[in-house]
């Protein structure tokens, strides 16, 4: 009986193995990373476009924000093949460039006639190039976005909280165009009993572990004249970093942070702004253009009740930049696949539908095409912000400079230490340091 | 009443003692278990019902906090839901009625079989590794014995982190990053110093006199081990490997690091669970939910042997 | 299974001959016992030294470079004590050794306090005391990690059921405190889920105490007509001593290395008033990516906890001989 057994199990095995290795090595398959947020919802839907027009499979490994750089970078740094296709973050450009993470995507362009100039050029810059502003391409501007603010159309548009607002500071009441006004109007709402419920001015991202407290504070800083660097290139960061502007920029964050947020937002970013928004708690959040398609939409707080605006201006007009480029893992088993891939994302029809599905496109057909102002409500704003972003270090080291602005930003507005000079003054020690360590400067 | 204290020893309580003792007892655990009794509830609730204000205590259950945790959901307009047909489940239906459909299968299963297979892997690994070592210290003279079971122990003690940073490298070298068997080779490596630890003292207390016995009688020193020495130590066993799979279940600051996609544990998956915008707190109590039941069936059938296992090791120190 | 011990001895030697085919039994009985043992123990000792020295001693000959794990192409060069020089200096790394000591020390006092009353309430052997010792121990059973991640729902200040509670008993409004969010109170909110965590486990050591302590001693005190008051402190504490120190010494090593708890409830926040060492270490090696400083760290971390383990088990073992 044994004897018998083995050629048999021997040979439906063999007969299994001969059916599955062709389907296995014909499973043309791409795993596409992504953060896990609205547009990658969108991304799912259009890439069925994709599939059906050349059989690859998409798969699609989408990490939560909180965890994404961690995670993603973790495995790019371990070698892991998880991903293809990877959207990541564009201050990650630096470092994934340098180490050989990304393939370099020039040759590929010129072979393919993808030209760069078909996109819109503050997003190649920050998207795609390192070192900065220079043609070298590590990916494809994927998805543009800006940190931008909306607010309750409906209380705004109240005949007695416009009477009350009137009265009280001598102005109309509507979106705010500078910080001033922004700060002046949150505190307005703020305590405010409006349909019998209190409300608070404005919800702000706060969060401590990964990016949100600087993404929020930037928003404040920039417009108030914060820069890097005294001259670009030269990491001469003393009198840019810490100069006045910055200074009352980032004391007017924790202003708005102390007067304005709603109670348990200490530690917030996008999720916690749209909860705070769509339960009615804030008359005002900030959070990325990503997630105002589907705000707009929304069955509480959309349609008419929401309006747009984008970030104030005080000294200079600024806005935080957001939004990521499309890059092909190094370490991938499919490169014939991820830049077909690209290939066919790049296409304008493409781009036109992912802006219609809810993504950024970034590409010149869409962007000035006449009806793109009109196409939705915060497509004008989105024209403005993004031709006045200013971006985080995309250096090798960012995640180290990130870190210590984290700390620095988190310790003086929520935990309430120190001035705001002291904490930039901080940042000037900490940035000298790391950037003496990677022998900048 | 105090008559009948000389019938009892004087060290038995008063009856008003005990009670007062009970009372205050049963209140203390009452308290604790009100945390995890609103994990329980709150799995049960919709999405809305969670984060309401004040705390529901009453409200309608729903399964939305499964459905949400087993499945991926993308919204959808009216018009395209309606044209889909009959909805195929209750999910389906719950989902819908948010005007989302289900677009699949969500992480949450692969990453709880993951948990599974690393979990009792390793804690198989552990005992069996584990046994056979105790059983070398106990009974022979092995050399430098003393300075080789604190060695074992005091790997312990060094904080994950600490000991990630190393790994991490080693595993990136080898191929072991984010696989089921670099997890399962570390959960052993950790747990086999308490399981040589404790089973040392278990085995200690089986007297040599049965082997000794049994070897007389024609057994050879494996045999003897086997069929002696190793039912008598079942009781032990069973103590080690309830500690063994209570860690590898639990662990996390290993998981996090080491595991980002397909070897990933439940634990680092269970607190990225989010819903459309803020999280779904229904959903990641439903997650808590089901992984906290196989733990909970562990304690419950075994306490006998956990019991005898943490006094056991306090008394051996 | 155990009962059926005697059986065995009488039947198995013919089962067990019989059942191992010869050429195996020859073999496994030519083994002497030192093979055997070597045969034990080796698969142990070959695991442990390539899970855990191998790595520590890469991880020593790493805390002397300024090696980076996300810097495949970087020069490896050699800085000598530049690390832990940095890391021994470094303001931030002293505050979350300072933070780490406080959660230490909090804990420890809160579990040893209510651990060792509900050992003692319920060594008074009430009826259903082994059933409510089994409620009681669920807590320690689950995952800090999970069971923390949903602690942080608990204490939203809105809608969180802790901030409600409290608020039901003292008529604060819940929503006028922030468990999570401020600086005061940020560290109690994780020594409290510790403590509701891990009480059991100090109980469960403390009981082990009470019960080791033989019944004649209470009962010669109570021919001597020692008041309950002097049996507590002259019998019951003294001979318990040696457990309530050991359940500090587990539970102080256990929390000097806290990392999951701490990060999913507040992440170190907020600032850095929660970053326990940790986080410091995890944020320093996996995000920053520096790991011949972490690995410094590390190491100094290590030599910490096997220098304070050491002095406190000597001073355990004085206290047991006593």
């Amino acid at each position: 009986m044994k004897t018998m057994c083995r050629p048999l199990l021997g040979a439906t095995m063999a007969l299994g193995l001969s059916t599955a290795l062709p389907s296995l090595a014909q499973a043309d398959e791409l795993t596409l990373c992504w953060a896990a947020w609205d547009p990658a919802n969108a991304l799912v839907e259009l890439s069925k476009d994709f599939t059906a027009q050349t059989g690859t499979q998409m798969k699609f490994e989408f990490v939560p924000w909180p965890n994404f750089a961690d995670r993603i970078l973790n495995e790019l740094n371990s070698g892991g093949k998880l991903c293809d296709l990877l959207i990541g973050d564009s201050q990650w450009i630096g470092g994934s460039a340098e180490n050989g993470y990304y393939v370099k995507l020039n040759d590929f362009f010129d072979k393919e006639g993808i030209k760069m100039s078909d996109f819109a050029e503050a997003a190649v810059n920050a998207y795609s190039t390192w070192p900065k502003g220079t043609p070298n391409y590590w990916a494809l501007p994927a998805m543009g976005d800006a940190n931008a603010w909306f607010y309750r159309k409906d209380w705004f548009s109240k005949p007695e909280i416009q009477a009350e607002f009137k009265a009280a500071t001598g102005r109309d009441l509507a979106a705010p165009t500078t910080w001033d006004e922004l700060l002046e109007t949150a505190k307005f709402f703020n305590g405010k009993e409006i349909d019998g419920k209190k409300v608070y001015g404005a919800a702000i991202f706060t969060e401590r572990a990964s990016e949100g407290i600087t993404m929020g504070a930037t928003q404040a800083l920039y417009p108030y004249g914060f820069k890097y660097e005294n001259t670009p290139g030269k990491y001469d960061m003393d009198g840019a970093v810490n100069s006045e502007g910055a200074i009352k920029g980032l004391e007017a964050y924790k202003e708005l942070y102390k007067c304005c947020t709603p109670p348990g937002y200490t530690d917030a970013y996008m999720g916690e702004t749209l909860d705070a928004f769509k339960s009615g708690q804030a008359a005002m959040a900030m959070n990325w253009f990503a997630f105002f398609p589907g705000l707009a939409k929304d069955e509480n707080v959309g349609g008419d009740k929401i309006g747009f605006f984008v970030n104030p201006k005080e000294a200079t007009a600024a806005s935080t930049l957001g939004g990521q480029g499309i890059s092909v893992v190094a370490n991938t088993d499919n490169m014939d696949g991820a830049l077909a891939y690209i290939k066919w994302f790049a296409q304008p029809d493409v781009q036109k539908k992912w802006w219609q599905l809810g993504g950024y496109a970034v590409h010149n057909d869409v962007l000035n095409d006449p009806s793109f102002k009109d196409s939705q409500p915060f497509a004008a704003d989105f024209l403005v912000a993004m031709n006045q972003v200013q971006d985080f270090w995309q250096e090798p080291a960012y995640a180290i400079l990130l870190q210590s602005a984290q700390k620095r930003f988190h310790d003086y507005v929520v935990a309430d230490q120190g001035t705001a000079k002291e904490a930039l003054d901080g940042l000037v020690k900490d940035w000298t340091e790391i950037f003496e360590d990677e022998g900048k400067l | 009443m105090s008559n009948a204290t000389s019938a009892h020893s004087v060290v038995e309580p008063s009856a008003t003692t005990k009670r007062i003792a009970g009372i205050i007892v049963v209140v203390y655990a009452i308290v604790t278990m009100v945390p995890l009794a609103w994990i329980f509830m709150t799995s049960f609730k919709s999405p809305p019902d969670s984060i309401s204000y004040p705390p529901k205590l009453v409200f309608t259950p729903t399964l939305e906090g499964y459905c949400n945790l087993f499945t991926t959901r993308t919204r959808q307009t009216a018009e395209y839901i309606e044209s889909l047909g009959p909805p195929q489940s209750t999910c389906d239906e719950i989902t819908r009625s948010r005007n989302m459909v289900i677009a699949g299968p969500s992480n949450y299963w692969p990453r709880f079989t993951n948990s599974m297979v690393i979990a009792f892997g390793s804690t198989f690994l552990a005992v069996f590794l584990g046994t056979l070592a105790a059983y070398g210290f106990s009974r022979f003279r092995v050399p430098l014995a003393d300075d080789l079971l604190f060695f074992i122990l005091s790997t312990r003690m060094m904080p994950p982190i600490a000991v990630a940073i190393p790994i991490y490298l080693m595993y990136r070298e080898l191929g072991l990053s984010d696989t089921a068997l670099g997890m399962i080779l570390l959960y052993t490596a950790v747990n086999v110093s308490l399981a040589v630890w404790l089973l040392k003292g278990f085995m200690d207390e089986i007297p040599r006199e049965y082997e000794e016995a049994a070897m007389i009688d024609g057994y050879t020193r494996l045999q003897a081990f086997r069929k002696v020495v190793l039912p008598q130590a079942t009781t032990g066993i069973a103590a080690t490997a309830i500690f063994c799979l209570i860690f590898a279940w639990n662990e996390y600051a290993f998981a996090v690091l080491l595991t980002s996609g397909s070897a990933q544990t439940a634990p680092p998956f269970i607190p990225t669970i989010i819903g459309e915008g803020g999280m779904d707190w229904p959903a990641v109590a439903a997650g808590t939910t089901i992984f906290l039941v196989p733990i909970l069936v562990f304690t419950i059938l075994l306490r006998k042997q956990l019991l005898r296992g943490i006094t056991f090791g306090a008394v051996r120190k | 299974m155990i009962n059926s011990d005697t059986t065995i001895l009488e039947k198995e030697p013919e089962r067990a001959a019989a059942s191992t085919p010869v050429s195996l039994a020859r073999r496994i009985g030519g083994l002497s016992d030192r093979a055997i043992a070597w045969l034990f123990i080796t698969p142990t000792i070959a695991l442990l030294l390539a899970i855990n020295i191998f790595p520590l001693i890469w991880a020593i000959r790493l805390s002397f470079t300024n090696y980076r794990a996300n810097r495949p192409n970087a020069v490896l060069e050699n800085v000598g004590l530049q690390n832990y020089q940095r890391v021994l200096t470094d303001s931030d790394i002293w505050i979350a050794m300072q933070t780490t000591a406080h959660f230490v020390f909090w804990t420890i006092l809160l579990q040893t306090l209510i651990g060792f009353s509900l050992a003692y309430l319920i060594d008074r052997k009430f009826r259903g005391h082994a059933f409510w010792t089994t409620v009681i121990l669920i807590p320690m059973m689950l995952s800090p990690a999970v069971v923390g991640n949903f602690w942080r729902f608990l204490y939203q200040p809105q809608i969180g059921l802790f901030n409600y509670i409290v608020s039901y008993i003292t008529g604060v409004p819940p929503s006028s405190f922030e468990m999570l969010g401020s600086v005061s109170l940020a560290p109690w909110s994780i020594i409290i889920v510790d403590t509701w965590m891990w009480t059991p486990y100090v109980m469960l050591i403390c009981l082990a105490g009470l019960r080791s302590i033989p019944d004649y001693i209470y009962e010669a005190a109570e021919v001597d007509r020692a008041s309950a008051w002097r049996q507590f402190w002259s019998i019951t504490i003294p001979m318990a001593l040696p457990f309530i120190m050991l359940a500090v010494l587990f539970r102080g090593i256990e929390n000097f290395k806290m990392f999951d708890m701490v990060m999913l409830l507040t992440g170190g926040g907020p600032g850095s008033t929660t970053e326990v060492a940790s986080i410091t270490l995890k944020r320093e090696a996996f995000e920053s990516w520096r790991t011949g400083r972490a690995s410094a760290f590390a190491i100094i971390l290590f030599v910490a906890v096997f220098g304070l383990a050491n002095i406190y088990v000597k001073a355990l073992n004085r206290v047991k001989q006593r």
